[in-house]
């Protein structure tokens, strides 16, 4: 190192230290990698070289054969009944979480700050211990095999979206309501026209999260659903991934892949809001 | 307030109109949070409760429950040495995948606290298996590196650790790495955290610092850790509540095995509840790991005092 001066140290520096992340970028993004590519082998590659990365000859037959899917349902249900679910559920816990945060953030109400504890403590709730009891109640009500479980409680607010709206209203300054109510503006109106449009970013990143999550959920599903003909995508996945029946790993690799495909795209199309969301409300991902 | 939100077109003589009661400040705002309220009550309090019933009693979610006091709980505890082992490989995956996962979130955060675009791409690769972690897909392909003959298995062979063909997923002693690994994999959002942490600590401790003679390890548990520590806290809370709800990741890889050495507490729970239908018993598990997370919780909430400094409370 005596023979560089202090720049050309730097510079070294700089360089190993892009060498190194570089290195460890491939080595986080490897699983990905190795189910893009492996989803473009041919059975007999898969078989022989496991551990190549690349295939020996593209072969893109795998995601037509995968698409058949199993049990004479193809993968257009299973993907058109995530994106049923994934909507309804998505939409109504979006607009849900806004009207209750505005509500939070917004409105003197007796018993105001009672709730707003209760609704944070409930961000703790883990979901799986209230499962039994769910299950029991959605049985009486005649959901079990429905989408119903999976949508209808988005729709009674989501208390992670609740609460990243509110932060993000508190930030408005009240001038702007204070502005509009002497113009005879009510709370209601002011939320639909003053609140809303200016929250946008907050209901953005709300909305990529729960699409995330509804998408990925496999615990809901796997309870609720056990016709076939009713899987989401991450059921289906499991099923026809199952080591045990499992014959054409090609197509196993191209349906998995198709299916995190969505969730890929919506990543980089919207990552600016996710690392927003995540740092402003310092909540997990 | 509310009474001056009534204009003078439609005040007029009745003053208890309509449109006065649903302008009323707390009409509006039970009017907002209605939803949340139903939903808690409905979703979470029924459920709560009904649960604990159900945890006294003899349940397989046909015919009708049939009371048998604590016996659960004692089955629990005395006679089912699966649960009890489900307990401690619990314990083992919460105390090594969050403390890692909050290490190398902190790391790579630091790594990446500035720079531009170049630096910006690096964080968002990291932060790309925290996003699809949670999926199957990841779970399959995870089955497939750590198997027989898998790329890990290969990496072993190579440096000389491992002779043949090995699975870390079916021995016994290695599967719960393997789900842990891939937890910690998945640092993603801890470490946006952290790089929202970092960037609020003003520069002028560090040059402060500096001018002191301190060095660059010294800066770090003296500036770093103690202006960040509110930030570790909140996530070690919400890392360690979903270390103990783990289940995707568990079932699908190791599917709890090999002899029930990733059977993590809420994979048993499903086993348990809804493969053996034995719902009395499940609701018994779900009140424990209440319990657990709880005074879980307590502890951190009541030990902070020792090692999280708030600027607003004059901080150290």
């Amino acid at each position: 190192m005596a023979l560089l001066n202090y720049t050309q140290q730097k510079k070294v520096g700089r360089v190993v230290f892009h060498i190194v992340v570089v290195f460890l970028c491939f080595l986080m993004t490897y699983p990905l990698l190795y189910m893009l590519f492996s989803s473009f082998k041919t059975a007999q590659d898969i078989f022989q070289h496991p551990n190549s990365l690349f295939p020996q000859e593209w072969c893109f037959d795998n995601y037509p054969n995968g698409w058949r899917g199993f049990g004479g349902v193809t993968f257009t249900t299973f993907f058109g009944n995530s994106l049923f679910v994934t909507i309804l559920a998505v939409l109504g816990q979006v607009a849900s979480s806004s009207l209750v945060a505005y509500g939070f953030a917004r409105c003197n109400f007796k018993g105001r700050s009672i709730w707003l504890a209760i609704m944070i403590v409930s961000m703790m709730m883990p979901a799986q211990v209230l499962i039994i009891p769910q299950y029991i109640m959605f049985n009486s009500f005649g959901w079990i095999n429905t989408f119903l479980p999976l949508i209808v409680p988005g729709y009674f607010g989501y208390p992670f979206f609740i609460f990243l709206i509110y932060q993000f209203m508190q930030g408005i300054p009240r001038d702007l309501d204070e502005a509009a109510f002497i113009d005879g503006c009510s709370k209601y109106g002011i939320y639909i026209r003053i609140i809303l449009p200016l929250v946008k970013p907050a209901l953005v990143t709300s909305l990529i999260f729960a699409t995330y999550w509804k998408w990925d959920d496999f615990f809901g599903p796997m309870i609720y659903l056990s016709d076939v003909k009713k899987y989401t995508i991450s059921i289906a996945l499991k099923m026809f991934t199952d080591p045990t029946s499992v014959s054409d790993w090609g197509a196993s690799y191209a349906m998995a892949m198709l299916s995190v495909l969505p969730v890929i795209i919506l990543f980089f199309c919207f990552q600016k809001y996710l690392v927003e969301g995540i740092s402003t409300t310092g909540m997990k991902g | 307030m509310a009474q001056s939100a009534v204009r003078p077109a439609q005040g007029k003589q009745q003053n208890f109109s309509f449109s006065k009661f649903i302008n009323n400040e707390n009409t509006v705002g039970y009017v907002f949070i209605g939803l949340f309220v139903i939903g808690f009550l409905v979703f979470t309090v029924y459920p709560l409760f009904s649960s604990l019933y159900y945890s006294l009693t003899k349940y397989d979610g046909l015919s009708a429950p049939e009371w048998i006091g604590l016996k659960n709980y004692t089955r629990m505890f005395t006679t089912d040495i699966r649960y009890q082992k489900s307990l401690l490989i619990t314990f083992i995956y919460v105390f090594t995948s969050v403390p890692l996962r909050l290490i190398f979130a902190l790391i790579v955060a630091m790594l990446f606290k500035n720079g531009g675009r170049v630096v910006a791409a690096y964080r968002t690769l990291f932060y790309l298996p925290s996003v699809i972690g949670g999926s199957v897909a990841v779970a399959v392909i995870w089955r497939q590196l750590w198997g027989y003959g898998g790329i890990i298995n290969k990496m072993f062979n190579a440096i000389g650790l491992i002779e043949g063909d090995f699975s870390f997923i079916a021995s016994e002693s290695t599967a719960l790495a393997t789900v842990v690994v891939l937890a910690v994999w998945q640092f993603g959002s801890p470490m946006l955290t952290f790089l929202a942490g970092l960037k609020d600590i003003p520069v002028s401790y560090y040059e402060a610092a500096e001018v002191d003679g301190a060095n660059g390890w010294q800066r770090f548990w003296k500036i770093t850790l103690p202006c960040l520590s509110p930030v570790i806290f909140f996530n070690l809370i919400n890392q360690m509540i979903s270390g103990f709800m783990a289940f995707t990741q568990a079932y699908i890889v190791t599917r709890g095995g090999p002899n029930d050495a990733t059977n993590l507490y809420v994979v048993y729970l499903f086993e348990k509840s809804f493969t053996s239908r034995q719902m009395g018993y499940g609701s018994a598990m779900a009140w424990v790991l209440i319990v657990i997370v709880g005074i879980m919780t307590a502890i951190l909430f009541n030990t902070q005092h020792k090692w999280v400094f708030y600027e607003s409370k004059g901080g150290k």
